[in-house]
């Protein structure tokens, strides 16, 4: 993209701060071309109609009561995990480790479940399962970030490797737990006794869940916004010397960020198996742990923005799995349409911290 | 007893897609990338490498295919679409300057979902009147080792029993370690990846650097996906088979403290920790197998924890990795 003077075409220049509405016009126009992008292929694939393929993610989202619930669940069990991760990402933690914290917190609660199942009065179960879940969570959570407060090891990688060691740990328990011997899983705990399994309020299976990710939501709102650790993370992520400096301890804080990042991943697995699955499998976070690092960064770590970018991807990935059944085409079509959508998403953000303007041939740059 | 002849050819054959993953990674890396889309990468460098073949079968039918075009095909395929991978992520990260952890990541969300959905789609949508992908004819190609080695006895399963993706993975390792070591092009890139600015300022084209090592570094890796599916799977694909084997390439390049040679022996350790629980006796106590599985895993992090404990400067990642350069923004 060269002209004849050898000048690049194009001149990059750095916006000045863009009014919030620019930003979130340029975003939508992204996602507006990332859907016609999505229904051409659909549509070449498919050779249905790109209208009807809009209607159906619609339905598939919304179609039936049932569905709009398990929306809400997904979604609030999705902004739980990102919750999770963002205080870690804004220190500039890259804790990819979400679906690790969260098998270890669901294992933990299983574990009092099972064990503690009828040796405890219900209430006390519930307490503990909530207390062991967090606990093992924060434990996953606190072995990378302590080899990175002491030296400095790399946090992507360890907490990577980490979810693996969690998945296995679960797999030898799932054999050792299984119900009938030689089944390879472990089925539906306490199902008799219902002992363990987080209150059903009014009737709403999923209820709780969404009431408590709610409430978690504004808490972390407060906790970055608002109080001291808040800050102290904040600057951390942006400039550990200048918190060195003014006598933040680095350290103390990494370990202190990570720990609270995995108790609530810990809280994610609680309320997966405590609260709708009454199961625990190797897949139960079914990749949650990175479709969070994918939400949190696209709502640039705000804890109420990222009530919208949650629903956006769970709306999408329930839409794409409606397609894939009502034309018959295999599950992972979700993923395509989703990485599509991303992909122009990540791209835009380009576009809201840069212009772009095309340089004038002939004319001498001053 | 330890069967240790069976051992090795399996661990070897288990090793070689995380040698490819991790050579391309190690290249993308030394560049400043940090590409956490190899995963997706090498599934579909597999699945293009099955749709090609897939669809030369059909139609030549499978007894009537030219030996060099039944290999040919694939690769060419498996090249083109882990090189359009690449770019996407150079386009993304380099060009509009997008945070390599997040584009990786949906890279690999794109690239896994791609290779299952054409893997579990790819007879529906032709609309063929097959009722499995099983490319044994091309693969039997890809799979064929020297005619003479089974007469060698020990020394020719260990050797020689691998079909020839196995031994481009080694030279391609140690080629791509002679390249960063000793070439000026090497010297540059390296350059490129410890300190763009300094290298801006020398005259080395950043841009250009970053896209050559992370697209062919992504070549190379979706060779690893091919190798899967064409000769350790005998052309048979299934879906999310080739599994986490792509995190484990990343996990490697470290292990090896980005240096591909050293990747050819570490790779062979990864497989055979990968496939040793096969072959450790536990009787009737199936559940201990899954805690061996965990092993490459916790090698990975013993030796991630050392090397930054040690904190020798040869040993450190590329300096500049993971952060984009803006000239402007020095």
């Amino acid at each position: 993209m060269h002209n004849q003077k050898g000048m690049p075409l194009f001149h990059i220049t750095k916006r000045k701060a863009l009014p919030w509405y620019g930003a979130w016009l340029i975003r939508g126009a992204a996602i507006l071309m990332a859907l016609v992008v999505c229904a051409v292929v659909t549509t070449a694939l498919t050779g249905e109609n790109p209208i009807e393929i809009y209607k159906t993610i619609w339905k598939g989202a919304f179609g039936t009561q049932r569905k709009i619930w398990i929306l809400g669940q997904n979604i609030a069990i999705l902004l739980c995990v990102s919750l999770a991760v963002t205080p870690a990402f804004k220190m500039h933690f890259w804790n990819v480790g979400g679906e690790g914290q969260i098998l270890i917190g669901g294992l933990a609660t299983a574990a009092c479940m099972i064990l503690l199942g009828d040796k405890l009065p219900n209430w006390l179960l519930i307490l503990t399962m909530v207390a062991a879940s967090c606990l093992a969570g924060a434990i996953w959570g606190a072995i990378p970030a302590f080899f990175k407060a002491k030296w400095n090891t790399n946090e992507t990688l360890f907490t990577l490797m980490m979810n693996y060691v969690a998945t296995q740990l679960v797999a030898f328990f799932v054999i050792l737990w299984e119900v009938p011997k030689g089944a390879g899983k472990i089925g539906i705990i306490n199902q008799s006794t219902e002992a363990g399994w987080l209150p059903v309020i009014g009737g709403y299976k999923y209820l709780l869940n969404i009431l408590v990710v709610a409430v978690i939501t504004i808490l972390m709102h407060f906790y970055l916004s608002r109080s001291k650790h808040g800050y102290e993370i904040a600057v951390v992520g942006e400039s550990e010397r200048t918190a060195r400096y003014i006598g933040i301890k680095v350290e103390k804080v990494i370990i202190r960020t990570m720990i609270l990042s995995g108790a609530i991943c810990g809280i994610a697995g609680l309320l997966l198996v405590g609260g709708t699955d009454h199961t625990i499998t190797t897949t139960i976070s079914g990749g949650r742990g990175f479709t969070a690092v994918m939400v949190s960064w696209l709502a640039k770590f705000n804890p109420l923005i990222m009530v919208f970018t949650s629903f956006l991807l769970v709306f999408l990935s329930r839409g794409a799995s409606e397609i894939s059944t009502s034309f018959g085409l295999n599950h992972s079509f979700g993923d395509i349409l989703t990485g599509i959508i991303l992909f122009f998403i990540i791209g835009s953000e380009f576009f809201i911290s840069y212009k772009l303007s095309i340089r004038k041939s002939g004319k001498k740059e001053a | 007893m330890f069967d240790l002849i069976s051992f090795i050819p399996r661990a070897v054959v288990q090793s070689i897609p995380l040698l490819y993953g991790s050579t391309g990674e190690t290249l993308t890396e030394k560049s400043g990338n940090l590409n956490l889309g190899i995963p997706g990468i090498m599934y579909v460098g597999g699945i293009c490498g099955v749709i090609g073949a897939f669809f030369y079968e059909q139609s030549v039918g499978p007894q009537a295919i030219h030996p060099i075009l039944a290999v040919l095909i694939p690769l060419l395929c498996t090249l083109a679409g882990s090189l359009c991978m690449g770019l996407i992520y150079c386009f993304l990260t380099v060009t509009l300057r997008a945070n390599q952890n997040v584009t990786g990541l949906a890279l690999t969300t794109f690239g896994v979902g791609f290779g299952n959905f054409f893997g579990g789609s790819l007879i529906k949508l032709t609309g063929s009147e097959v009722p499995s992908i099983a490319l044994s004819a091309t693969s039997s190609y890809f799979s064929k080792s020297l005619p003479f080695a089974s007469k060698l006895g020990w020394f020719g399963k260990i050797f020689l029993s691998y079909g020839f993706l196995a031994y481009l993975a080694i030279a391609i390792a140690f080629a791509t370690s002679y390249f960063l070591k000793h070439t000026r092009k090497g010297l540059q890139l390296r350059a490129v990846g410890e300190s763009p600015a300094t290298a801006d300022a020398a005259g080395v084209n950043i841009t250009r650097y970053k896209y050559m090592a992370t697209c062919i570094g992504s070549m190379i890796a979706g060779l690893g996906g091919l190798y899967y599916v064409m000769d350790y799977a005998c052309g048979v694909w299934s879906n999310d088979a080739f599994g986490d084997r792509g995190w484990l390439a990343i996990a490697l390049v470290i292990f090896t403290i980005w240096r591909p040679n050293v990747g050819v022996l570490a790779s062979m350790l990864f497989g055979g920790l990968y496939i040793l629980y096969l072959y450790i006796p536990t009787g009737t106590n199936l559940s201990v197998k899954e805690l061996y599985k965990m092993l490459p895993y916790i090698v990975t992090i013993i030796v991630l924890v050392i090397t930054s404990m040690r904190n020798k400067r040869e040993d450190q990642p590329p300096a500049s990795l993971g952060t984009p350069y803006f000239r402007e923004e020095r």
